[in-house]
């Protein structure tokens, strides 16, 4: 029997838990690691960073680069980061790196622009980038030439992005209070650097800065909403428990929601891949943001749009999500109440309705649960029914959705299809 | 020319239930597999989504999930005296083709054998003596028991989330199962499936007349299931879309929603869809697998080595390649010797309509294996003395959803067409449970599988021919059991009843069962069997052929949960014994 190529489940697991728990040691231990273990740091440290989400296009090969960005502006592909050196960074230095990480300038010191997230990954300390330089050096070379940006003039003009940083490029490390726990600052380190979670979830300025003030309070790019991480009980996190948190970012699921969308990417390449005392440490930085800010509640939608949005859902909906909207936990999310579902901006919930979408799988829940289009089934009007009754449904409240939000979202949905979250398929 | 292709160690012929457990078993192992389907990839997401499923002319009529008899069907015969011709659209039976095979239009319903079935010949024998099986009649024991198989059993259970009532755990009886069944170690995974007032009618009344009603064991999750791979299968709706039909709940177990979101990630598996195998390639001195020849979507052949070979396609086509490949001595039934295509068997069904006058029993409402049943009738659970044959069915109301175009019950002396026809349909539409009988079939010398002499596939392969009747022992069996489920029918108390009986020769045409057995059959014996207890062919070492192919009769209960046991009690075999000593035969003829 030959044994070429093949591995042993069993084996490949146990060098996984194995290599996991030298991660977890070396991050304990304060002395000069070996290389080895460096680059096992580095490998982690690129997870929490989730380079791979964007610098790996549908398909490809893994941080090759080619993924499209679809920012206000036009569209950016992300770079090779492989180590083949005309097309990817093979041929670059340690402080190459650095500077890429910390003031967003490639190897040619030519300002890259700020979808890449630099702004967050400024806050990661020289020890962990010079960690993930020393993992990116032992990738394989792949030769791929990402295809040129779309984008108009004078955007074309990278040295203009100098007058950007000048604006939103903050150096440093990130503000701790006094009495901060080490718990809170590792989190804070993670969901303001490297995991740059504002990257989505912060409300960006007509330059498409952050909103430093307003931070984590849920923003819409791509055609999706990226949620309020504040306290907020109706549109944050304060109705969510630490654990709850955890659970959603280890395995995709939890018994509030399922993870779709871009957010799919994130938990698939980063979130799943990361310590529990690292998720832990997340949790308890959320958990300690206050609700940003009160909003007027809206008015209760008309009684006959909620009819018609309540027929469609019985017909459409309540199978998975059950007729009182509490779904399966950890199967069919419920929408009784998920924040998702009441953000003031509908734009994720219509996304899923028009799309489908797939739950994002992992190891600890491998099944890829998945709702079906119904962009050929329902017209904006029912489209509009049914999501202005779920949003205002079991306790739901969030504004009524129109047949134009709809008909936009259909329009720009068309325009740039959304990249489905990764399939082992 | 074939194109050569980089040696595998196991290759997996045909990726349904049994090729997906076995790849799933030997990657685990840690075996690099490679997986040949014939038919394309299906997932729950795109091919079964909520919102097309439920679509009774496109798959139950046009057949979208079903084997293309254009492509491949078998020639069908009652007797060596006709000539065979190809079924040309698919009645009887229901082969499917593609990922999944056809555990994805299944019912799931998920039996065990009884300990008695397993040894049908010998336990016959010893109760009523050797007069009972005729010369004729070709029955075996398999060779295995029902304790050897029933951690198999447990493991498809699990694996599945079957609901169910236990009705014997470690010898206990248990309150509202069926207390005929084996032993067995441990309850159900889940509970039953909440019972409609038809079955619910016949519980109450076949309790009534001193019988055992209980809950079928359905592989329709009652809730919802995490199984032990870890994957999630989601609480059933009750929809009425399970049979000829794949689930978009995620609640029917298929290898879908319970092997492949694990088994699709690992990189020693390989699957290739829309690749058929067209032989099995023998080492000059026949006794050696050295792998398979397939062809493409494209018509390209490639020859793929393989250390190990495993069928598992549907039985049909098992019996089929095996022929076509020269592998086994095929069974002459005019002298009786030779065991590839021996002891074809099937499934005969009768039912009991009972309609009501003002009883509104909301028939749509359904699941696969939706209902209550007894199995007093069944296997050897009762005595056969004096009755005239052996064998026995399951009896019950099995709700599976009375879809629109299918189910048009009528009471007896309507007309079959026109404004009186509609009129008692109408009425009788939400009116009516079926009170259906299964039962087994026992293997006589006549009903075999052989290569058709004159008509061939689309790669100008000769078709397999099916030479089968019901023989008198099927009849009178099922005449009997019929007897019984109408005196449980009366007592459900309807306005009336209509009986329909199986009478005469098997026919092609209308729908039976996707139930066909035997034809490469295990055995204690090289000299009467193709297989050993382990599914090993006696002929090829390295050959292991999966399935219901290796029963050497067909009991009165549906096959899957059988297959799958042996499936899982083969690869155990061939993970822990087999590949000590690769190339050897594991049980010395």
């Amino acid at each position: 029997m030959t044994k070429s190529g093949s591995r042993p489940g069993l084996i490949v697991a146990t060098l996984c838990v194995t290599a996991f728990a030298l991660q977890i040691s070396s991050l304990s231990h304060a002395s000069a690691p070996a290389n080895a273990t460096r680059v096992a740091e580095g490998r982690y440290l690129a997870a929490v960073g989730d380079c791979a989400s964007c610098h790996t296009r549908e398909g490809g090969p893994a941080l090759a680069g080619g993924f499209a960005l679809n920012t206000p502006f036009g569209t950016i592909y992300s770079a090779n980061i492989t180590q083949d050196k005309t097309t990817g960074i093979g041929s670059w230095s340690q402080t190459d790196f650095e500077r890429t990480m910390s003031q967003g300038q490639d190897d040619q010191k030519q300002n890259l622009y700020p979808a890449m997230p630099y702004p967050s990954y400024a806050h990661a300390t020289q020890g962990d980038v010079d960690a993930i330089f020393a993992y990116l050096k032992t990738v394989k070379p792949v030769h791929y030439n990402p295809p040129p940006n779309r984008l108009p003039f004078p955007l074309t003009i990278r040295p203009l992005l100098s007058f950007w940083n000048w604006l939103y490029l903050k150096h440093g490390p990130i503000a701790v209070p006094a009495h901060a726990s080490p718990q809170w600052v590792r989190g804070a380190y993670i969901v303001q650097g490297l995991g740059h979670c504002g990257a989505c979830h912060t409300p960006k300025t007509i330059f498409q800065g952050d909103k430093y003030d307003d931070a984590l309070q849920g923003d819409a790019l791509d055609n999706w909403f990226a949620p309020d991480l504040n306290g907020d009980h109706r549109q944050g996190l304060g109705s969510w428990s630490a654990a709850d948190i955890v659970e959603f970012l280890k395995t995709g699921r939890n018994a509030r929601s399922s993870a779709s969308g871009s957010m799919s990417l994130v938990i698939v390449h980063s979130t799943s891949k990361m310590s529990d005392a690292d998720l832990k440490a997340i949790a308890a930085y959320l958990k300690s943001l206050p609700a940003a800010k009160s909003e007027p509640a809206p008015a209760h939608p008309a009684a006959v749009l909620m009819a018609q949005g309540r027929a469609v859902y019985v017909d459409e909906c309540s199978a998975c999500h059950k007729m009182d909207g509490a779904g399966v936990a950890r199967f069919f999310p419920p929408l009784r109440g998920n924040t998702n579902v009441q953000q003031t901006n509908p734009t994720t919930l219509l996304h899923y309705i028009l799309t489908g979408a797939q739950t994002a799988t992992t190891s600890a829940k491998p099944t890829p649960f998945s709702m079906p289009t119904y962009a050929w089934k329902l017209n904006n009007d029912e489209l509009a029914a049914v999501a202005t009754y779920i949003r205002n449904s079991w306790g739901n409240v969030a504004p009524a959705v129109s047949r134009d939000q709809v008909g936009d979202l259909r329009g720009k949905i068309a325009a740039h299809p959304a990249r489905k979250p990764p399939s082992k398929v | 020319m074939a194109k050569r292709l980089p040696k595998v160690d196991a290759v997996a012929i045909g990726f349904g239930w049994t090729g997906a457990i076995l790849a799933q078993e030997l990657t685990d192992a840690g075996l690099n597999v490679l997986a040949l389907e014939r038919g394309i990839w299906r997932d729950t997401e795109t091919d079964f989504s909520t919102t097309f499923a439920q679509d009774e002319l496109r798959y139950r009529y046009r057949m979208e999930l079903f084997q293309r008899p254009a492509h491949d069907t078998c020639t069908v015969r009652n007797n060596v005296s006709q000539t065979a011709l190809p079924m040309r659209r698919l009645g009887s039976f229901l082969p499917g083709s593609g990922v999944g095979g056809a555990g994805v239009h299944w019912n799931g319903q998920t039996w065990r054998y009884l300990p008695s079935d397993l040894t049908a010949r010998s336990h016959n024998i010893e109760r009523y003596g050797k007069a009972v099986v005729p010369p004729d009649m070709t029955i075996q024991d398999y060779g295995v028991t029902y304790a050897e198989l029933e951690p198999y059993y447990d493991k498809f259970e699990y694996l599945c989330g079957i609901s169910g009532q236990a009705g014997n755990i470690n010898g206990a009886i248990q309150p509202g199962g069926d207390p005929f069944e084996g032993p067995r170690t441990r309850g159900y995974p889940n509970p039953p499936l909440d019972m409609p007032w038809g079955p619910a009618m016949f519980g109450k009344a076949a309790a009534s007349l001193g019988y055992h009603p209980f809950p079928q064991p359905a592989a329709n999750a009652s809730r919802p299931y995490t199984n032990p791979l870890g994957v999630q299968m989601g609480p059933c709706t009750y929809c009425g879309f399970c049979e000829k039909f794949g689930c978009g709940n995620y609640s029917k177990a298929s290898a879908q929603t319970t092997i492949l979101p694990v088994l699709m990630g690992k990189p020693n598996f390989t699957l290739k869809t829309s690749c058929e195998v067209l032989k099995i390639n023998l080492a000059p001195d026949g006794k050696t697998a050295t792998g398979v020849t397939y062809i493409d979507a494209a018509g390209q052949e490639f020859e793929q080595p393989a250390d190990l070979v495993i069928l598992c396609a549907y039985i049909l086509h098992n019996v089929r390649l095996l022929l076509v490949s020269g592998i086994g001595k095929p069974y002459d039934p005019a002298s009786g010797e030779g065991v590839i295509g021996k002891n074809y068997a099937y499934q005969i069904d009768s039912s009991v309509d009972v309609f009501y006058e003002d009883k509104i029993l909301n028939p749509f409402v359904g699941a696969g294996a939706l209902g209550l049943m007894i199995s007093d009738f069944n296997g050897d659970n009762f005595d056969h003395s004096g009755l005239g044959f052996i064998g026995g069915g399951y009896i019950g109301v099995l709700q599976t959803g009375a879809r629109p175009i299918e189910t048009h019950p009528t009471p007896e002396g309507t007309p079959k067409w026109g404004g009186a026809w509609k009129k008692a349909l109408a009425k009788s539409y939400l009116r009516c449970a079926t009170v259906a009988t299964q039962g087994s079939v026992m293997s006589h010398r006549s009903n075999y599988l052989d290569l058709d002499p004159t008509y061939r596939d689309a790669y100008g392969q000769p078709l397999l021919r099916m030479t089968f009747d019901f023989q008198d022992n099927e009849h009178a069996m099922s005449n009997y059991i019929t007897a019984r489920a109408a005196e449980i029918a009366k007592a459900m108390g309807g306005r009336e009843i209509s009986v329909k009986p199986r009478t005469g020769s098997w026919s092609v045409v209308p729908y039976q069962s996707t139930h066909n057995t035997g034809g490469a059959i295990m055995g204690t014996n090289p000299k009467e069997s193709a297989l050993n207890k382990y599914l090993q062919s006696w002929d090829v070492a390295n050959l292991f052929v999966m399935g219901a192919t290796a029963f050497p009769q067909q009991s009165g209960y549906n096959p899957t949960g059988t297959l799958a046991a042996l499936a899982y009690h083969s690869a155990q075999a061939i993970t822990t014994q087999y590949l000590k000593a690769p190339g050897q035969p594991l049980v010395q003829p």
